[in-house]
């Protein structure tokens, strides 16, 4: 066993592995032969111009989206060593569960059976919320499956046993608690519908955080935030991975929001990895210099002739 | 096989009976995307203005086959006119009201029309059944059977119906595709609310829509009408149903599809009844429908919706 | 002060938009096709006027032949007869409504000012809307609980007609509310929920042809077997999309009443299955004599009690009906459905399996069409295909959504107003002196019928209660209007 301890998290820990990776609509690639780790309780950024695949990546790994070739593996504790990936693989199953924790082969699962077992939640790009419904009650519905099951699937609810009475509490002061921290307990009674739209973003990401999700995936949360709303959510970002232990993938073209809280950043350009490193690397890496601001492909390998020359003088 | 081009010719006829009506649905749902419940209904009204004008005119049998054409020709005018009106005036009353409102509100609108007309030509005609007798008589064998067995014949009106069905298919996917109204119609089809602000006459479109519909369906009407020789106010529920079927069929939105989805959906019908069971005709064209939203939900024509996530 | 309406049109801006909706939700729901610009009153009649000419000559277009015309069959074909005069009155109704509308209630309207939008008004009027739902909601149930005894005491020659309307429009309301959990509720739009209605009554009266079962013994069967239809059918069409999915199930409702009809030896086919047993009580049949209800009790016999019975048996089940909804709805089933209406893409993001969700709508809904059912076959004593058209299926889903969607009260107040007043028809026989003897108002009950559908839409197109209650409270009760609630857009 060679010492890996200078290895990055997501190399090490990853919590989610993307492997080769394609995502073809007819004849358009979306995705071509993608990899990437998400590092287990980091923030990893996934950033490109607009048209990249960075929201095909996440229909992918979300199960919205049934990729045409590649592997996405999940894994909840320590498990995960490539032999156990190999066997689940080769077996028809969709996830393998052992003392060290679970693996799960996001794309053998369909949509709900990745949140549900998988634990990978996700917000959307246009905020997807139960608008008719209370704020409360959007995280209520977040809490679902369990709250089914402690109703004994609805017999057990009817008569309002007490099994179903606990649980209904305990979901209760969970919605509660994390209205709370999102500073939205005061509209806990106005439909969601009626919230700004700061609002809006960070509680369909309170709504994820009620499944008691492993990863939280957020499709550009900072999109149309002003300042103080996007120093706000950073801060919330921050609070998940502190206090709850969620690895973190986002989608976000600000770069201030990605460069500043991002432990692991991946580029994406016309569906093909063209960088993955921290922030500091990807910052510096000529080709993302060259996707974002549009410089010719002869011109990149004029840098990096350049760079490289540098680096070996 | 005798009996087998006999039922393709009469599948055919059916089917294009079909067809026409099914035209008016998948205009209207192209359009506006609300499934127009009364069209049906106003097929029925076609059919019914089509039989007074006969009965009017006093035409029979007995006239010479130009004559009984030119005025027929007359009876075909004025039902496609004054269905029309009844066309507008259905989407003026009941569905411009609520544009951009919720979804749910001009479906029970347009039932409530349907019932409305349904009930309307009850109560003004009557319930009773209006059995007309045959106007265009005669036809052709085509295949002369042994001792008049596996004859294959096809009549005069059935040529009547394929001809000027195909005749009409073909001027109105011209006025479709070639005219200024077509293009509006088009734009209004893809995103109303960017036609309009290019100054397309979104409600002017729609209302045309209709009326375009109404008088294809009118046609149908009056085919219906001859080819049975027996009207009353309800044969526009089931008629619309099957048309709607084949607009379905052949993908909702498209107008050769609601040709091909109407002409399938006779051929099922009259095969079926030919060679299994007449009862269960009806069964036989709904179950189509339902396989065919389960494993094609976008038609034969259609084009596939993508979901968006 | 410039005229409000030349102001808001030159401005391109909010007020115009309020003021064309002003217009659209108008009685009739339509706004004048010629809307003057500006200019005083007398601008404004002649333009009414001109308007009004424009309605007439389309009456005159569109009576022309219905109305002008009357085609009777006659010795060798058909006959016309002439009705000018008829078609002339018509025109002149339709040319004069016009006019006092115009002239009336738009003119009214379009001076009003335009009342500005704001949602947080909800709150307060639904608050007192809230008081007044919890006020009104144990009034109307005594007044049901009593009803039979106040139609004894109160009208004893018509109390029967009245029990039997009033256990017709429970029916209705029993079926309403089982539909608005499909409907209403999980937001997937069915137009054959006739056909558990249909499994409902024929399940009942097959077992009790077949195997001799009783009312009681075959009502919980009844619905069970109308849950695994609903199941059956509602499991391989539920992805797709909402209109789709309401001709598929129109498609499926039509396909079991066919069916129905040429099953011949065993539905009976179109002479449909007479003898359907009654329902007893413990056991006790009423009927005159001996072993009856009524001499069990000591009580002189009369054939109302039967009616009685049967109002109470129909109450029960729809109170039931209310009761389960309303308690699905606080639990997370209910909140899923809601959640499905909502947004379906969210619902699955969130684990919820949204296939069994709609199947246990599905399924719950079927289930009370099913108890409706067996109520309707041993009610009537003979059921046959007739009772169970499409057009069952759409007064139905009118109730539910005339009344608004997903709400409770309303279907009992769109049953009543639809059901009752339609029936009530009947009564008009006053109308005969002024028609003449000919005159049938029952004829016009499905025309008053449908139009009253388009014109309670037209009027208000989420219905007559409108307004949502959410399933948990954290500090304080709101009502959530309409226009924050999806209808369940399929996706």
């Amino acid at each position: 066993m060679s010492d890996t301890s200078h290895y990055p998290v997501w190399e090490r820990d990853p919590v989610l592995t993307v492997e080769h990776l394609t995502m073809r609509f007819g004849g358009l690639v979306a995705v071509n032969d993608l990899s990437f780790n998400v590092g287990r309780g980091e923030i990893t950024a996934l950033i490109g111009p607009n048209g990249a695949g960075k929201t095909t990546v996440f229909n992918c790994v979300t199960g919205f989206y049934k990729p045409t070739e590649g592997r996405i593996v999940m894994r909840h504790g320590k498990a995960g060593k490539a032999d156990d990936i190999a066997a689940l693989t080769r077996g028809g199953r969709q996830s393998a569960t052992s003392a060290d924790g679970a693996l799960f082969l996001l794309e053998r699962m369909t949509d709900f059976r990745i949140s549900h077992h998988a634990k990978v939640a996700r917000t959307f790009q246009n905020i997807r919320l139960f608008g008719g419904m209370t704020t409360l009650e959007n995280l209520l519905v977040a809490q679902h499956n369990r709250l089914m099951v402690a109703s004994g699937f609805t017999i057990g609810g009817i008569f309002n046993l007490p099994g179903y009475r606990r649980a209904r509490e305990a979901a209760m002061e969970k919605a509660i608690g994390w209205l709370r921290q999102v500073n939205l307990l005061h509209r806990a009674d106005d439909p969601a519908a009626d919230l700004p739209y700061g609002d809006q973003r960070r509680l369909e990401i309170a709504r994820a955080m009620c499944t008691d999700p492993h990863l939280l995936c957020l499709d550009e949360p900072a999109a149309g935030l002003n300042p103080r709303e996007s120093a706000e959510l950073n801060d919330l970002l921050h609070y998940i991975r502190r206090e709850c232990g969620t690895s973190i993938l986002l989608i976000e073209h600000d770069m201030g929001v990605v460069m500043e809280i991002s432990d692991h950043i991946v580029v994406l350009d016309y569906g093909v990895k063209i960088s993955d490193g921290t922030a500091f690397e990807v910052r510096n890496d000529p080709s993302v210099i060259a996707a974002y601001l549009g410089v010719e492909d002869t011109e990149v390998e004029q840098v990096e002739a350049v760079l490289e020359a540098e680096v070996q003088a | 096989m005798e009996y087998f081009l006999q039922q393709l010719i009469n599948g055919l006829t059916l089917g294009s009976i079909y067809g026409l009506i099914a035209i008016g649905y998948t205009m209207v749902y192209g359009i506006i995307g609300m499934i127009n419940f009364a069209h049906g209904d106003i097929f029925m009204v076609g059919s019914f203005i089509a039989m007074m004008m006969i009965v009017a005119l006093g035409l029979t049998a007995s006239a010479g086959l130009a004559f009984l054409l030119l005025a027929l020709v007359l009876v075909l005018i004025v039902a496609m006119v004054f269905a029309s009106v009844w066309g507008w005036t259905v989407e003026r009353l009941a569905y411009r009201p609520l544009r951009g409102s919720f979804r749910l509100a001009p479906l029970i609108t347009a039932i409530g029309m349907s019932i409305v007309l349904q009930n309307f030509v009850q109560v003004t005609q009557g319930a009773r059944v209006k059995p007309l007798p045959p106007i265009v008589t005669g036809g052709f064998t085509l295949v002369t059977g042994v001792n008049g067995h596996n004859a294959v014949q096809i009549s005069t009106m059935q040529i009547v119906i394929i001809v000027t069905t195909f005749l009409l298919m073909t001027g109105f996917s011209l006025l479709i595709s070639k005219t200024r109204l077509g293009r509006s119609q088009r734009a209004c089809e893809q995103d109303s609310k960017m036609a309009a602000l290019l100054g397309v006459n979104v409600d002017r479109t729609i209302s045309l829509t209709f009326v375009m519909g109404a008088a294809l369906a009118a046609v149908a009407g009056l085919m219906f009408l001859l080819y049975y020789g027996v009207i009353d106010f309800y044969i526009g529920f089931l008629a619309g149903v099957k048309a709607f079927t084949a607009a379905v069929l052949g993908g909702i939105g498209s107008l050769p599809g609601a040709m091909l989805g109407g002409l399938l959906i006779g051929l099922i019908e009259t095969f079926w009844s030919g060679y299994f069971s007449v009862e269960y005709k009806d069964v036989a064209a709904f179950s189509i429908l339902v396989i065919v939203l389960i494993f094609m939900p976008s038609g034969l024509l259609g084009r596939p919706e993508v979901e968006k996530v | 002060m410039a005229d409000p309406q030349a102001s808001a049109s030159s401005n391109h801006g909010a007020g115009e938009q309020v003021e064309l909706e002003n217009l659209r939700s108008g009685l009739s729901g339509e706004p004048p096709a010629i809307s003057p610009r500006r200019g005083g009153a007398k601008s404004q009649l002649s333009a009414s006027l001109v308007d009004a000419v424009v309605a007439g000559a389309l009456a005159a277009a569109l009576g022309f032949f219905f109305i002008g015309l009357r085609s009777d069959i006659a010795p060798g074909g058909l006959a016309l007869t002439q009705r000018w005069g008829a078609l002339v009155i018509a025109v002149a109704i339709v040319f004069v409504g016009r006019l006092l509308l115009n002239l009336f209630v738009y003119k009214r309207r379009r001076s009003a000012p335009p009342k500005a939008r704001a949602p947080k008004a909800t709150t307060s009027r639904g608050e007192t809307y809230a008081r007044f739902s919890k006020a009104i909601a144990p009034v109307l149930l005594l007044v049901a609980l009593a009803f039979p005894f106040l139609m004894i005491w109160g009208a004893p020659q018509q109390s029967r007609q009245y029990i039997d309307l009033s256990i017709l429009i429970l029916t209705y309301v029993m079926l309403g509310w089982g539909l608005n959990i499909v409907v209403g509720l999980a937001g997937l739009l069915d137009l054959g929920y006739v056909a558990f209605y249909a499994v409902g009554a024929y399940s009942f009266a097959l077992l009790a042809k077949y195997l001799g079962l009783g009312f009681w013994t075959c009502l919980p069967l009844a619905g069970i077997l109308a849950a695994c239809w609903g199941m059956i059918l509602g499991f391989p069409v539920l992805r797709l999309r909402g209109d789709y999915l309401a001709i598929v199930t129109l498609a499926f409702g039509e396909i079991i009443r066919v069916i129905l009809l040429n099953w011949s030896n065993f539905t009976g086919g179109p002479n449909g299955i007479s003898g359907v047993p009654k329902p007893t009580l413990f056991g006790y049949e009423f009927k005159s004599g001996a072993g009856g209800v009524a001499d069990l009790l000591g009580i002189h016999y009369s054939p109302i009690q039967r009616f009685i019975f049967l109002y109470y048996i129909i109450l029960v089940l729809a109170l039931l009906t209310n009761f389960v909804t309303l308690r699905l709805r606080r639990l997370p089933i209910g909140r899923a459905w809601e959640a499905l209406r909502e947004d379906e893409i969210a619902c699955r993001s969130l684990g919820i399996n949204t296939t069994n969700t709609k199947l246990t709508a599905f399924a719950t809904g079927a289930m009370f069409g099913g108890f409706a059912g067996s109520f309707f076959a041993t009610r009537q004593g003979f059921i046959s295909p007739e009772s169970f058209t499409f057009l069952e299926s759409a007064i139905i889903l009118a109730i539910v959504v005339l009344g608004g969607l997903g709400s409770q009260i309303g279907v009992v107040i769109a049953s009543v107003v639809m059901i009752g007043g339609i029936e009530l028809l009947r009564n008009l026989t006053f109308l005969k002196a002024i028609f003449g003897p000919d005159f049938d108002p029952t004829q016009y009950r499905m025309l008053i019928f449908g139009l009253a559908m388009v014109v309670i839409m037209v009027w208000k197109p989420r219905g007559l209660v409108s307004s949502r209650s959410p399933t948990a409270i954290y500090k304080r009760k709101t009502r959530i209007g309409a226009d924050m609630v999806a209808q369940g857009e399929g996706h």
